[in-house]
């Protein structure tokens, strides 16, 4: 254990320098070739600015969209930036047929976007980063049977296996439950469908550091697997699964927007941007354009912000392109 | 070769197995079938008499493998919403959706290898750069919001083409076609479109990065200097073999086509297998389910069986692999 000190000491005597952590991240390399790509800057801007009205939606949002008290269908079809003709009201991007403002819609459907994209690439990496240990380091028939599996499902596209486990898992769910459980079964759907890229990064990961000499030295001194798969060899196997996460999770939400669109995915009382798509879809012909247009950008802003993040993220650790 | 192919086709009855085995626990155990057919009235007798015509009383392997031998004769039973056989339901949709898939995957292997080659063969063109950038937009824009845009600009705007269904069809032995009228044409090409554009900048952008890297090797080089014409080098020479991983890819891509054409065939309410499926979804049609459950996979473990063949019998290097070791 004697090892690590030096390490240690030179963290906390540069933590006491004026300016501290704060000062010390803003002059590393991951914060200076963030500072040096404005594409990324203004996406992790997107990113933020999205996150966080979603987050407060219901103090940022002018209207309540699911309160049926305070719509008034006399707003209905009002055109953004237009005075209602009977009401006089006037709504920033417009409402759709009963009168709901489109503005506060996107904000509570982007909470249930973000929210149900995020739940679900954090259970595809907990499920895939837990097999890719337990295979890389186990090894044996567990890790043939785990990566057959992985390789089969690597065959099928992952809105595929979505929209079957979705479709599988509402047939045994009892029709009382099926509107409550909606949202879980899509995360665990969307989730289940994007595991194998965290176990198959993480099973090379782990392979490669199983045979170095810490982990050797870890099992010497007799440390059970599982506790050093948890504390020794993990730390070590994150960075790239950080990447495939940003990656996933504008994956997930665009698989999320998707299968709301297609219907199967949150139920109509939880409009997701998908759903609000789903919804506009219908005014297109009637020419109620704003209905459609504002939450499919909404959905593509979120979609490509995460997207362009994961990309810088992707370079920004690789040490093979700087 | 042959213990390659037998371990392929072992795995590939394995996979099918397991994907009947879900689609059976769907059957046997979502709702009571002997309720769903009986009815309220049904006598504790009658509805005895029927779990033991039916075999639900039977050991589960038994009923399981009772199901493996109906599938595989393509016998679902009866979808619960439509009340018509599920083999009759999917066989009067496939002939849409095979039309459709042909259609946008020829549109985008030959848009795709074209744009390709001419990206590669241009790197530094304005217009390359153009049709680079253009794809990036392709592929980040998801499936559906490209068929609402479509649908937006070319028959809501400017009307020139129908947004839903197939059109006229005509009949031919049990196969419905649209393409002999031209109605229903005109409503191919929006769905095909939307279908294929993903997969064209999937392709293009591979037959660019393969075309770039055989342009870089030493064969082409001396071909170079041998003085053969730009012509015969690009397409004599560096094409061919460019071609190799380009066919593969796409072969496997066929699959994600039928995958991909549940969502373009919802949007644009073609009357194909997957709009049947999403609404067996909507309406837990537990016959149609697990019937399209099967399809689907029998489509990828087939797809991926023959491209993992045809592997073999393509690159000979693969086959000279083994004697070359035993030496």
């Amino acid at each position: 254990m004697t090892d690590t000190t030096p390490h240690r000491t030179a963290i906390s005597s540069d933590a006491g320098q004026p300016g501290g952590r704060l000062a010390r991240w803003w002059d590393s390399d991951i914060a200076w070739s963030f500072r040096r790509s404005p594409v990324t800057v203004v996406a992790a801007f997107v990113v933020v600015v999205m996150s966080l009205a979603a987050l407060f939606a219901p103090w940022i949002a002018p209207y309540d969209p699911f309160d049926p008290g305070t719509l008034n269908l006399m707003d209905g079809f009002t055109p953004p930036m237009q005075e209602n003709q009977f009401t006089g009201n006037v709504f920033w991007l417009g409402t759709d047929d009963q009168g709901r403002d489109i503005f506060s819609a996107i904000l509570y459907g982007s909470r249930i976007s973000l929210f149900v994209g995020v739940s679900a690439v954090l259970f595809a990496m907990t499920l895939g980063v837990t097999l890719g240990l337990i295979a890389g380091y186990v090894g044996g028939w567990i890790d043939t049977l785990i990566m057959r599996i992985a390789d089969v499902q690597l065959s099928f596209p992952s809105i595929l296996i979505a929209l079957l486990v979705f479709g599988i898992a509402r047939g045994f769910i009892p029709p009382a439950y099926r509107a409550d459980m909606a949202i879980w079964v899509l995360i665990v759907s969307i989730g289940l469908s994007d595991w194998v890229q965290y176990a198959r990064t993480v099973r090379g990961a782990t392979l490669v550091e199983r045979g170095k000499d810490y982990v050797q030295a870890a099992r010497l001194i007799g440390i059970p697997s599982g506790l050093i798969m948890l504390r020794h060899v993990l730390p070590n196997v994150l960075g790239p699964v950080l990447v495939i996460a940003t990656i996933g999770l504008a994956l997930a939400i665009i698989t999320e927007a998707t299968l709301s669109f297609l219907g199967v995915g949150v139920p109509p009382t939880q409009p997701s941007l998908g759903t609000l798509i789903r919804i506009g879809q219908g005014f297109l012909f009637s020419g109620e354009w704003w209905i459609i247009l504002f939450p499919s950008i909404a959905l593509l802003l979120l979609a490509l912000a995460v997207n362009l993040l994961g990309d810088w993220l992707r370079d920004a650790l690789n040490p093979k392109l700087r | 070769m042959l213990a390659f192919i037998i371990r392929r086709l072992f795995q590939a009855v394995i996979v099918m197995l397991a994907v009947a085995l879900v689609s059976f626990s769907l059957f046997r155990y979502v709702g009571d079938p002997v309720a769903t057919m009986l009815g309220q009235e049904a006598t504790v007798a009658d509805r005895e008499a029927l779990r033991e015509r039916l075999g639900l009383n039977d050991p589960i392997p038994a009923q399981f493998g009772r199901f493996v031998v109906n599938a595989a004769q393509g016998e679902f039973g009866i979808s619960y919403r439509l009340q018509q056989p599920v083999l009759e339901l999917i066989m009067e949709r496939l002939p849409a959706t095979l039309e459709l898939a042909l259609v946008s995957g020829i549109l985008a292997f030959v848009f795709g290898v074209v744009l390709g080659i001419y990206t590669a063969l241009r790197r530094d063109g304005v217009l390359s750069n153009i049709i680079m950038t253009t794809s990036l937009v392709g592929v980040s824009l998801p499936t559906f919001l490209i068929g609402v845009l479509l649908i937006w600009v070319f028959a809501v705007e400017l009307q020139w083409l129908p947004s839903f269904g197939r059109g006229e069809v005509v009949e031919i032995g049990g196969w419905t076609t649209g393409f002999l009228t031209a109605n229903g044409l005109q409503s191919l090409v929006l769905p095909a479109i939307t279908l294929g554009l993903y997969q064209m900048t999937l392709i293009m952008r591979l037959v660019r990065a393969e075309m770039l890297e055989v342009l870089r090797t030493d064969y082409i080089r001396f071909a170079r200097a041998r003085g053969l014409t730009d012509r015969a080098i690009n397409f004599g020479h560096a094409l061919k073999n460019t071609m190799v991983p380009v066919i593969t890819i796409t072969g496997l891509q066929l699959g994600s086509i039928i995958a991909f054409a549940i969502i373009t065939e919802t949007v644009f309410q073609w009357p194909g297998v997957g709009f049947l499926f999403i609404n067996s979804i909507q309406f837990v049609d537990v016959p149609v389910m697990a019937a399209y459950l099967i399809f689907i996979a029998l489509v990828f473990v087939t797809i991926n069986l023959v491209v993992d063949v045809l592997y073999f019998v393509v690159d000979p290097r693969l086959r000279v692999e083994r004697p070359a070791r035993g030496q």
